[in-house]
């Protein structure tokens, strides 16, 4: 096709390094996030603020029969890393992705020669980012303050935060993608919140589940992250099929956004 | 300016979405330097033509060189050198004057220095506010600025003015001729008479999908029947037979102490050589001719409209 046109200036097309572009975005998208407030309160604020009044609570650091042999606290990490990333990118990046598009700054941008999907890519890449940060943190004070003990299997708790990060990130740009409006965005990533926490074990621990409900949970992105956290904090490898289900809702979310995302 | 190649050309462009036909022909060239109008009622498809120009859209028919390039092909080429403002798009209402101008400019290969902007612009003192809390102005201004920043050759401007009062308004008028100045090409997408009149070398008027007229803002006047109408109030009585028998005339109406006068050709001539000769003096005389007004309604006004020209000069008033 490009042949076809010989009087065009093709040659002389010099565009913005794009690494140095991605930077600015990034960089602008954070500050964005960091303005806006709620990012920083519900998704770092809140997760370590719960942790510290957890951790200061007695008791909560006793081996519990009912916790399957954990403390509550031990219980408890892996469920407030899942809350600050699924905050993060279920909760708060949807309708900010919703208002892009609404409000035409995506459109704006399609005239640049930089596409609008770099926008997408550095903010899910700054909402994703954050909360995989506070999780660290949050294992960070876990370990230095309430004496857990650091995952044996680092390597394997790292991959497993990883690929929660990509399902929920997933996730999140479908929901952006699905909602008609800003206002439906907000709506239909706060409905999805609670399944998803409830399945973490927010309300009732995993281990304290019946087999049925657990064996639900299994196959539900947080449910898959906790149970892949949880055994790298035994020191095990996380199981394969958590892994596998990570990664099934990886590929299922960035294809379905794929197609159904609008631009305008 | 005649001399040089154009740095648009459209050739037969058509453009449907589903059963809708948005633009059914469109031919149009602009040339290096000029500021060229698209004018048009709404939904006369002015907008999905620019959208084609700069590659936002697919085309369905027809051809389209931007600077020589394909917009469709080459998008990366076009960008480069078209700046976009756009109806109605934003920015992040907590992104402050300079990030933004600093974000925009990094996209570009060889940006504009967007300080000189700042103060061609006026935006100066609005450096550090956020998007959200600019005025209606202030945002067409940052939004003009962006769509300099790259240093563009072109700058294609979509509804300018449309929601800003009149000063704010007359101050973008005079922006847009600054942006000339510097060298860029303007295409002006508008509804409004006066901006075109004021600011374009040519304009195409477009309707339905297809242009009806492509030409100077005193030419489309001059294409229509140059009615021309008087209004005075005669220092002296007199009989009406005396003007309403001269040849150009062929209307008189008293309202007060008022006579309105209206025909075609030299009316003004005629009457005031029949009034000195009677010694009445014509006080307070004004002419009304017609306007880019009248010759875009007359063009583009369908049946009712077009049935209705010959008085377009009593509404004016």
């Amino acid at each position: 096709m490009t042949a076809a046109a010989p009087t065009a200036p093709t040659s002389r097309v010099v565009v913005a390094p794009a690494g140095r572009v991605f930077r600015k975005l990034l960089r602008s998208e954070a500050l964005l996030a960091w303005r806006s407030g709620a990012a920083v309160f519900w998704s770092a604020f809140l997760p370590v603020a719960g942790l510290v009044v957890l951790g200061s609570i007695p008791g909560t650091r006793t081996p519990q029969d009912g916790l399957g042999g954990a403390s509550v606290l031990d219980t408890y990490l892996p469920i407030l890393m899942m809350f600050s990333l699924t905050i993060s990118v279920v909760t708060l990046m949807p309708p900010t992705l919703a208002i892009y598009r609404e409000k035409g700054i995506l459109r704006r941008l399609s005239t640049t020669p930089v596409p609008p999907s770099r926008l997408l890519g550095a903010q899910a890449t700054i909402y994703a980012g954050l909360g995989v940060l506070v999780s660290v943190i949050l294992l960070v004070v876990a370990v230095t303050a309430y004496d857990v003990h650091l995952p044996d299997q680092l390597v394997g708790f790292v991959v497993a935060l990883v690929l929660v990060g990509t399902a929920t990130t997933g996730l999140g740009v479908v929901v952006a993608a699905l909602a008609p409006s800003a206002r439906a965005a907000g709506a239909l990533s706060t409905l999805l919140f609670f399944p998803l926490m409830f399945f973490a074990g927010l309300w009732i621990p995993r281990a304290s589940m019946p087999s049925g409900l657990r064996a639900v949970s299994d196959w539900t992105p947080l449910g898959a992250g906790v149970r892949a956290i949880q055994a790298t904090v035994d020191g095990r490898w996380p199981p394969v099929s958590s892994l596998l289900v990570l990664a099934g809702w990886t590929v299922v979310c960035s294809v379905v956004a794929a197609r159904t995302f609008r631009w305008e | 300016m005649t001399a040089s190649k154009p740095v648009i050309e459209i050739d037969h462009l058509s453009k449907s979405y589903g059963a809708k036909r948005a633009v059914v022909d469109v031919s149009l060239s602009v040339e290096e330097g000029e500021i060229f109008g698209i004018l048009g009622p709404n939904g006369s498809g002015k907008t999905t033509t620019v959208e084609c120009v700069s590659g936002l859209r697919h085309r369905d028919g027809g051809s389209i060189r931007v600077l020589g390039a394909d917009p469709q092909t080459h998008r990366d080429a076009v960008r480069a050198q078209v700046g976009v403002q756009l109806q109605e798009a934003e920015l992040p209402p907590k992104l402050t004057v300079r990030e933004a101008l600093d974000l925009y400019a990094s996209f570009y290969p060889d940006p504009a220095d967007w300080r000189e902007l700042v103060d061609v612009l006026g935006l100066g003192p609005s450096l550090e506010t956020r998007f959200g809390k600019l005025s209606g102005g202030q945002q067409q201004r940052l939004s003009i600025a962006l769509a300099l920043v790259g240093n563009p050759r072109i700058a294609i401007l979509d509804e300018l003015t449309t929601g800003l009062d009149p000063a704010a308004r007359r101050e973008t008028w005079d922006l847009i001729e600054s942006v000339r100045d510097r060298g860029v090409t303007v295409v002006l997408v508008t509804h409004f008479m006066q901006e075109a009149e004021r600011l374009c070398d040519r304009l195409a008027v477009i309707d339905a999908g297809q242009v009806v007229a492509i030409d100077t803002p005193g030419g489309l006047v001059d294409r229509l029947d140059t009615r021309q109408e008087l209004r005075f109030r005669p220092s002296s009585a007199f009989d009406d037979a005396l003007l309403t028998d001269l040849g150009p005339v062929d209307r008189l109406v008293r309202r007060g102490t008022e006579v309105h006068v209206s025909g075609t050709g030299d009316v003004l001539g005629a009457v005031v050589t029949a009034l000195a000769r009677a010694g009445i003096v014509a006080e307070g005389l004004r002419v009304q001719q017609p306007s880019l007004d009248d010759a875009f309604l007359a063009m583009v006004g369908h049946d009712t409209a077009s049935a209705s020209t010959p008085n377009q000069t009593q509404e004016q008033s």
